[in-house]
Order: structure tokens, then C-alpha cells, then sequence
């Protein structure tokens, strides 16, 4: 079992001896992750405050941030990485459609309700 | 002549029969499929607490204002520094874990021992200041004034820095008493009193001229609004309803009470999940010292509770995210 753990991560750009140092490494990696999150969030730089795709540049990092965090977590720690490709794809694909499915749906009614508050529909500002 | 087909003719494929496609055990891959419902659980509730967000963006409350305190850092605003600390608290114990999964694998009873041990400490230090977050944001800080329309007004002064209410109001001699289920109505309560009432604050708010009220209206700097000093005198007047001290279901000092609901609800399903995630560690840790695994020959078991305990860490980096970042 042990030998058949994959060990390089970054597609092959770092590449570890034994599964204990690759956890090590992934450690590191998620600790960068984590600091320069938290980093960004108590300084929150003037520059990355503009809109793309009608969220904030800073928000969008901190989602990417996090979908990596997320797939190291799922991939060396929980070895998906190890996993045979039927396996991953029933995990993976149908969680993250069926996440996106919800999300959208949810946010894009806040935000009508939202615009129905706002344009002035209901009176709620006493 | 047979009337059911018994050979197919698919023998020996990949999914004919007989063998393990996916190359995982029965429980494996029933820890998987919990997993994954348990997942779109979390992220129903993740995306629960988006649509009210969106709903009331304009007036939502900026959690950096919220968490901004740290055991034994009294009266700082820290804001980030306790909930990065307890982030990587849940990492590091699931680098414990995952490394008493690989001892498990070369059959090191010792040292999946020792892992197992840690990362069940790690887990309760997690579990220990998430109880001391919900104290800290139960017991609030400020305190605020809530409006007819349910809305939240808080004090600044006039450089922008809050001012709690013990700083400005002075509580007078009253008479009213705390109406209890035994008295009058039967079986009809009321909470605990707040300090003071809104009258007091008013007098509070006319004998301190540097003090002004801050609205949850987000201006397009990103910050709340503060009112003149008119206004301020004028929307606590007319509107001002009950004084609220810290969070419960009901009200929340720091603005939307949904806020608030969302934040016990969500973090509360995450830290129940942790507690039970400490409980099952605790069981797989007695049965690895027993050596039940041991006589198996097969450390399975860790590396399902495993994938629970790192299941339990990658929600966290999600709430991490969308609760206090973003």
C-alpha cells in the first residue's frame, strides 16, 4: 500500500522521497496559503478593491485560496491523489456540480430579493 | 432450460462481477458516500447564508468589526489573528492524522498511537476556542440600540472608534423588576433586562457631544455610515426601540440578527461535527492501543475516521472563508 502513493504535487514540480515528507510539504504549502489569506484580509489592499465579474478582485482570491487549500486537503490528506479515476470523478464531479447548481441558484435569488428591497417595492427603512 | 440469465458474458471486464472496480474497500467507499451528502449539507447552508447576504448587502455586517478579539489580549481589535490560529490548529491536526494513517500502513502500532493522541488534542483545543469565540461574541461588546424596523444603531465617536455604552450612559435607580413565569401571565417570561434603557441612552447621547450614531448602511467606501450629530440624536429619538448587549437568536448587537443565526447555526453544525470527530478518535485511539488493529494486520480503520477528521478540516476552510474573509 505504502509504495503506491504518488508523490509530487504542483504537477510534478516538487517532488517528495516518502509520503510522511510529502505530508510535510503539504503542510508548508497550506500554512503559506492560510498567512497569505489572513495577510490580505487585515490589510485589505486599496488596489485589488475593483470589480471583476461583479465581485470584488480581493473575494475572488480569497475563493481560488480556498479551492486550493480544498483540493490539497482532498487529493494528499484524504489521498485522493491515490484514488483510481472512477473514484475521484464520482466524489468530485458530482459534489461540485451539484454545489455550483445550488450556489448559483441561491445567490441569484439574494440578489433579486436584494433589488426588490432596494427599488423602493417595500418600505422597510423606518 | 434456464428462464433467468445467469452469464452475461461481460466475465473478467472491469465491472462484470466478482471484483473491486474501484479499488476500495466496502467502508471506504461508504465513508465516501457520506462525505459527499455531508458536503452538499454544509454547502446548502454556506449557500443559505449567501442568499441572505446578498439579500441585505447593503447593511451586512463586516466581520472584521465582529471578531476581533484574542484570549488574554483584552480591549485590542486583532481582527483575523484568533481565527487563523484556530485554522491552523485543525491543519496541523490533520497533519497528525494523516501521518497516523501512514505509521498505519507500515503497522508502527507506536507511533499510530502517538499521532492519534495529538490530533485527538488538536481537536479539542479547536473545539475549546470555538466555545470561547461564541462566548466572547454571546456576551458583545458595545452594545447597540435596536430600531422599530429591527435595525441596528452604534455608537462612534468622532474619529470613527466605537464607544460602548458603559462609556457614555449612566444606569439610574430603577424599580422595574425581571417578570417571571411566576408571576402575573402564567407560564410567560421575559429574557434578562439589558443595563440600561433606551432612555438612559438618550440622555447618555445628549450630555456627550462627541459621541455620534453609526447606522448599518455600507457607504461606497465600504465602511458604515455615521450620522451627524442631528441625526444621530434625531433617528435614536424617534426610532430607538431596545437596548442589545451581544448576540442571541433574537438580536445581535453587531447588526443583521440573521448574522448572528447564521454564525451559531453554521459554525455550531461544524463544531458538532468536530466534537464528534474528537469522539470517534478517542474509540479508534482505545482500539489501536488495545491492538484490535493490530491483530487485524490492517489499520483501515484510522484511515476512514481519517477521511471524516480531514472531511471536517476542509469544511472549515470554506466557513474560514466565507465568514470571516470574504
Amino acid at each position: 500500500m505504502a509504495d503506491a502513493h504518488k508523490l509530487e504535487i504542483l504537477r510534478g514540480l516538487v517532488k517528495f522521497k516518502s509520503n510522511t515528507q510529502k505530508i510535510w510539504g503539504v503542510l508548508i504549502l497550506l500554512s503559506i496559503v492560510t498567512t497569505v489569506e489572513v495577510i490580505l484580509g487585515i490589510i485589505k489592499p486599496e488596489s485589488l478593491m475593483g470589480y471583476f465579474l461583479g465581485m470584488k478582485i480581493l473575494n475572488w482570491i480569497f475563493i481560488i485560496l480556498t479551492i486550493v487549500k480544498a483540493y490539497y486537503i482532498t487529493w494528499d490528506f484524504m489521498h485522493m491523489r491515490d484514488e483510481t479515476p472512477a473514484l475521484r470523478k464520482m466524489v468530485v464531479w458530482t459534489a461540485i456540480f451539484l454545489i455550483c447548481y445550488l450556489v448559483f441558484i441561491l445567490l441569484q435569488e439574494g440578489g433579486y430579493i436584494q433589488g426588490v428591497y432596494s427599488s423602493g417595492f417595500i418600505k422597510k427603512d423606518f | 432450460m434456464s428462464t433467468t440469465v445467469v452469464n452475461t458474458g461481460t466475465e473478467g471486464k472491469t465491472w462484470g462481477g466478482g471484483n473491486e472496480p474501484l479499488k476500495a474497500s466496502y467502508g471506504k467507499l461508504m465513508m465516501w458516500f457520506f462525505i459527499v451528502s455531508d458536503a452538499l449539507t454544509f454547502s446548502a447552508f454556506l449557500a443559505a447564508y449567501g442568499f441572505s447576504r446578498f439579500k441585505f448587502i447593503e447593511t451586512w455586517p463586516i466581520a472584521d468589526e465582529v471578531f476581533t478579539h484574542v484570549p488574554f489580549l483584552h480591549g485590542q481589535e486583532l481582527p483575523m489573528i484568533y481565527v487563523a490560529f484556530m485554522t491552523f490548529v485543525l491543519i496541523m491536526s490533520s497533519v497528525t492524522m494523516v501521518l497516523a494513517v501512514d505509521a498505519g500502513h507500515h503497522l508502527k502500532k507506536g507511533k499510530v498511537t502517538v499521532y492519534m493522541l495529538l490530533t485527538i488534542i488538536g481537536g479539542l483545543i479547536f473545539v475549546g476556542s470555538q466555545a470561547w469565540e461564541w462566548a466572547t461574541f454571546i456576551k458583545g461588546d458595545y452594545g447597540a440600540i435596536q430600531t422599530k424596523g429591527g435595525n441596528i444603531l452604534q455608537f462612534v465617536d468622532t474619529d470613527g472608534h466605537r464607544v460602548a455604552l458603559r462609556d457614555f450612559v449612566e444606569a439610574e435607580h430603577k424599580e422595574r423588576t425581571q417578570h417571571e413565569r411566576k408571576n402575573g401571565i402564567w407560564f410567560v417570561s421575559e429574557g434578562s433586562l439589558p443595563s440600561y434603557t433606551v432612555e438612559e441612552v438618550i440622555h447618555g447621547l445628549e450630555s456627550h457631544d462627541n459621541v455620534l450614531v453609526r447606522t448599518q448602511d455600507i457607504n461606497e467606501h465600504g465602511h458604515k455610515t455615521v450620522l451627524s450629530r442631528e441625526e444621530s440624536l434625531k433617528q435614536l429619538k424617534t426610532n430607538g426601540k431596545q437596548v442589545v448587549e451581544g448576540a442571541n437568536l433574537h438580536v445581535n448587537e453587531y447588526g443583521s440578527p440573521l448574522f448572528a443565526d447564521f454564525f451559531f447555526f453554521i459554525t455550531g453544525f461544524h463544531g458538532f461535527h468536530v466534537f464528534s470527530g474528537v469522539v470517534i478518535n478517542i474509540i479508534i485511539f482505545f482500539n489501536v492501543i488495545l491492538g484490535t488493529y493490530e491483530k487485524r494486520k490492517n489499520y483501515e480503520m484510522v484511515e476512514k475516521v481519517g477521511l471524516y477528521w480531514h472531511f471536517v478540516d476542509l469544511v472549515w476552510v470554506f466557513v474560514f472563508t466565507f465568514f470571516y474573509l470574504v
